[in-house]
């Protein structure tokens, strides 16, 4: 094929490029650390000026905290000379020989020292259980609920307890303390509360009048009136409802107001829960012929708990960090312990007390992070699994 | 095959355990007998109890003589001349006193934070979150015993107290400020405000018809801004500033004059601002995203300005979601106002479930006065927000 003049001088002036430029990066002030810089921190002067202001809050209130948590900080030492800025002619963090002797104490209270191995072994029982539950890949996961629910409760009882036919010295729940004390009323009000909880919500959605009726009381009541007034009212009526003979022991007392309290809020989680799943469902259930033990067990409930799971773990942390009112009517736990250690004359110094107060605050911030870390992936799991 | 009965055939009977009805009428007669039957014990137990104990029985102390001092009062009590009922009134106004004052700072510090959760600016937002993460996982009673005995009770003793330009007084035993004392007239002042607040609200009625009518719109904030500030501001000079101050007259173990603000009220005010505001900060981030961004576009492709989009459309919406979440965060911090007894700041459950309870022994009506009273701010406050709630619902096609 012959070209003509004509296509000649169109391929001469044609503008087809043959060969790509490479690409250009993004201008310097756009990529990089300056680009973020520029994106997230100084993109208009309001923000400037937000920046600004909180970096020098930051910047008051950060090596301030770090100083006295670990630079200024005083690590060994025998008594209070130690932590004195009179004595040591420098300036005084926290004060972590304090801790160091007094952990035992904040751990397990004035529990006898040769039977402190029952409460290292409950703890482990109670670790494995925790992680049997919450570890998706254990294996025999319904074994690991009756542990916890069935087995573990038992054997705690007889361990912390005693029981001299097998040799455990009696132990009186008043020697009981510190994290042990805190502990045991968090656990048994989750282990509680969940059961006595799922059995008030369905009260309040039963079509029994007289069951409703009771469980509205009993959820509302408990839930209009500070922990407070309910711990008071375990503490000084309980005794006068029960024969003089059977008068319940002050953490038992304690114990019942914890699980009654944690029970009407469970109870309302649980209720939002069954009032997510649709209609259909019950009537499905009802279709096949199940009744209503059989409804609740194998239809409903598996689905109800399942969507409410995050928020029956923000249930437990708020009762968790509730645990501390015990406090308040007589009992020794954690925050008690740390209370009383930090008046102690031997370590009396001005430092004593927020050192005290900060190990409280690490212990329950982990705790509390680490189960609102769980509910939080637990939430964004199941809402993977039920995208279709 | 048909599933019809033949004609004739008796009609279809179940035994009598298994008819429902039946079944619902056992259950319940079942939990009323045992419930009864619970109340009956515990009463029964009660009274044998309190009789072996000597305990009087009844609400006759409530006109006893108290006989204990109460280290802040809102209305006048005297240890000698004050009945238990006088201290229950005491203590009922301190704690809402605390619980009012608790609302107003958790709501600002609370919606300042949740905005700041949701800030472009990585800091800003990054600082929130630290604050909303740390607060809300360390237990109030640990935050209140913090504020008071590692805070304020380091402060400086007495004698070495410090002192702030203006009057103001600080030491371990309180905040001192100069107290206003109102000269002859000054009650004018306040009709001032009174008819401010009053006319602005006439104005901005008037406005909005006006708007409505025919679109044009009136300076509304600057009018009102003129009316309840301007117009008392111009009687309080016209009247000669009738107002002057008592300042706080330091000695050397005690303060005369002024007006005191205990470290006890003020640790139980910080506590349960900044830990309420770390829930009230979530609430509000929530409603603000709640709010789909289509409403945000929408109202830009009308041709509203970024700030009425945020007044009228994303606001409005957020506050739906917001407003119920905030009043329930609002009764918790009024019953968490109750761990002012671990402080001992003189509220409700401090005076009346701990001393009142411990001088007369009555531990069934003590705490249960105590439990209605706060059994009945919470059912109203549920009750006003129902009424609200049902006002304000999205009405769905």
């Amino acid at each position: 094929m012959t070209m003509s003049e004509g296509d000649l001088a169109v391929m001469e002036i044609r503008f087809v490029r043959g060969a790509m430029l490479d690409s250009k990066p993004p201008p310097a002030s756009m990529r990089g650390a300056i680009g973020w810089l520029r994106e997230n921190l100084l993109s208009s002067p309001f923000n400037i000026a937000l920046t600004v202001i909180i970096a020098l809050l930051l910047a008051w209130i950060i090596p301030d905290l770090l100083r006295f948590l670990i630079f200024d900080a005083v690590w060994t030492g025998a008594d209070r000379d130690a932590c004195l800025e009179g004595v040591q002619h420098r300036a005084i963090g926290a004060c972590w020989p304090f801790v160091w002797e007094r952990w035992p104490y904040f751990v397990y209270g004035s529990y006898p020292g040769p039977d402190r191995w029952r409460v290292d072994v409950f703890f482990v029982m109670l670790a494995i259980g925790v992680v049997w539950l919450l570890w998706l890949h254990a294996p025999r996961r319904d074994i690991g609920a009756i542990y916890f629910f069935v087995v573990l409760p038992i054997s705690a009882f007889i361990l912390l307890t005693g029981w001299r036919a097998i040799g455990l010295e009696p132990v009186d729940t008043v020697l009981w303390g510190g994290i042990l004390v805190t502990i045991v009323v968090s656990w048994v009000g989750i282990v509680v509360s969940l059961p006595l909880g799922i059995v008030l919500a369905l009260g309040r959605r039963s079509h029994m009048p007289a069951v409703r009726l009771f469980s509205i009381t009993f959820i509302e009541f408990v839930r209009g009136v500070p922990l407070v007034t309910v711990l008071f009212m375990a503490s000084v009526m309980l005794p006068l409802f029960v024969p003089e003979q059977y008068s319940p022991d002050k953490l038992l007392r304690a114990l019942v107001g914890i699980a009654l309290f944690a029970s009407a809020y469970m109870a309302e989680v649980v209720r939002a829960g069954l009032q997510a799943i649709p209609k259909g469902q019950f009537e499905g259930a009802m279709a096949v012929g199940l009744n209503y033990p059989q409804r609740m067990r194998l239809i409903i409930l598996p689905q109800a708990l399942k969507i409410t799971i995050p928020n029956i773990v923000n249930t437990y942390i708020g009762l968790f960090k509730d645990t501390t009112l015990v406090f308040i009517v007589g009992i020794f736990d954690f925050l008690h312990t740390v209370e009383i250690s930090r008046i102690d004359p031997k370590w009396a110094t001005p430092v004593t007390s927020t050192t005290g107060y900060a190990v409280a605050a690490i212990f329950y911030l982990i705790f509390c992070y680490a189960m609102s870390r769980y509910a939080r992936a637990t939430e964004a799991r199941l809402a993977l699994s039920d995208r279709r | 095959m048909s599933t019809d009965l033949p004609a004739g055939s008796p009609p279809v009977r179940v035994a009598f355990y298994n008819d429902p009805k039946i079944r619902a009428v056992v259950y319940q007669v079942a939990l009323v007998a045992i419930v009864a039957f619970l109340v009956y014990a515990a009463a029964s137990n009660a009274i044998a109890n309190l009789q072996r104990a000597k305990i009087a029985s009844g609400f006759g102390f409530w006109f006893n003589t108290a006989g204990f001092d109460i280290s802040q009062t809102l209305i006048s009590y005297s240890a000698q001349a004050s009945t238990y009922g006088r201290a229950f009134w005491v203590g009922l106004l301190n704690t809402l006193l605390v619980a009012g004052f608790g609302v107003v700072l958790a709501t600002i510090l609370g919606f300042v934070i949740g905005i700041a959760r949701l800030s472009t600016n990585w800091l800003v937002a990054k600082t929130a979150t630290g604050y909303v993460e740390t607060i809300r996982n360390i237990p109030l009673l640990l935050q209140l015993l913090f504020w008071y005995n590692a805070v304020l009770k380091t402060l400086p003793e007495m004698r070495d107290s410090i002192k702030i330009p203006g009057g103001i007084v600080l030491n371990n035993r309180g905040l001192f400020l100069p107290d206003p004392i109102t000269g002859p007239g000054f009650h004018w002042v306040l009709f001032a405000f009174a008819a401010g607040i009053l006319g602005s609200i006439v104005f901005y009625v008037w406005a909005r018809k006006r708007q409505e009518q025919t679109g044009q719109q009136a300076p509304v904030f600057l009018t009102s801004l003129g009316l309840i500030v301007g117009l008392p501001l111009v009687v309080f000079a016209l009247l000669g500033f009738p107002l002057t101050f008592g300042f706080p007259q330091a000695g050397r173990f005690n303060i005369s004059g002024g007006m005191e603000i205990l470290p006890e009220f003020a640790a139980l005010l910080f506590g349960l601002s900044i830990y309420t505001a770390a829930f009230i900060a979530e609430v509000v981030r929530a409603g603000i995203r709640a709010v789909s961004r289509g409403q945000t576009e929408a109202a830009y492709s009308l041709g509203f300005r970024p700030q009425p989009t945020l007044r009228l459309i994303v606001v409005p919406q957020a506050m739906r979601v917001i407003i119920p979440p905030l009043t329930s965060q609002y009764l918790n911090l009024t019953k968490n106002s109750s761990l002012a007894v671990a402080i001992g700041y003189p509220d409700l459950v401090q005076v009346f479930t701990g001393t009142v309870l411990n001088q007369t022994g009555q531990a069934v009506e003590v705490v249960a006065i105590t439990m209605a009273v706060y059994l009945t701010i919470s059912l109203v406050t549920s009750l006003l927000m129902n009424i609200y709630n049902s006002r304000i619902a999205l009405v769905e096609r």
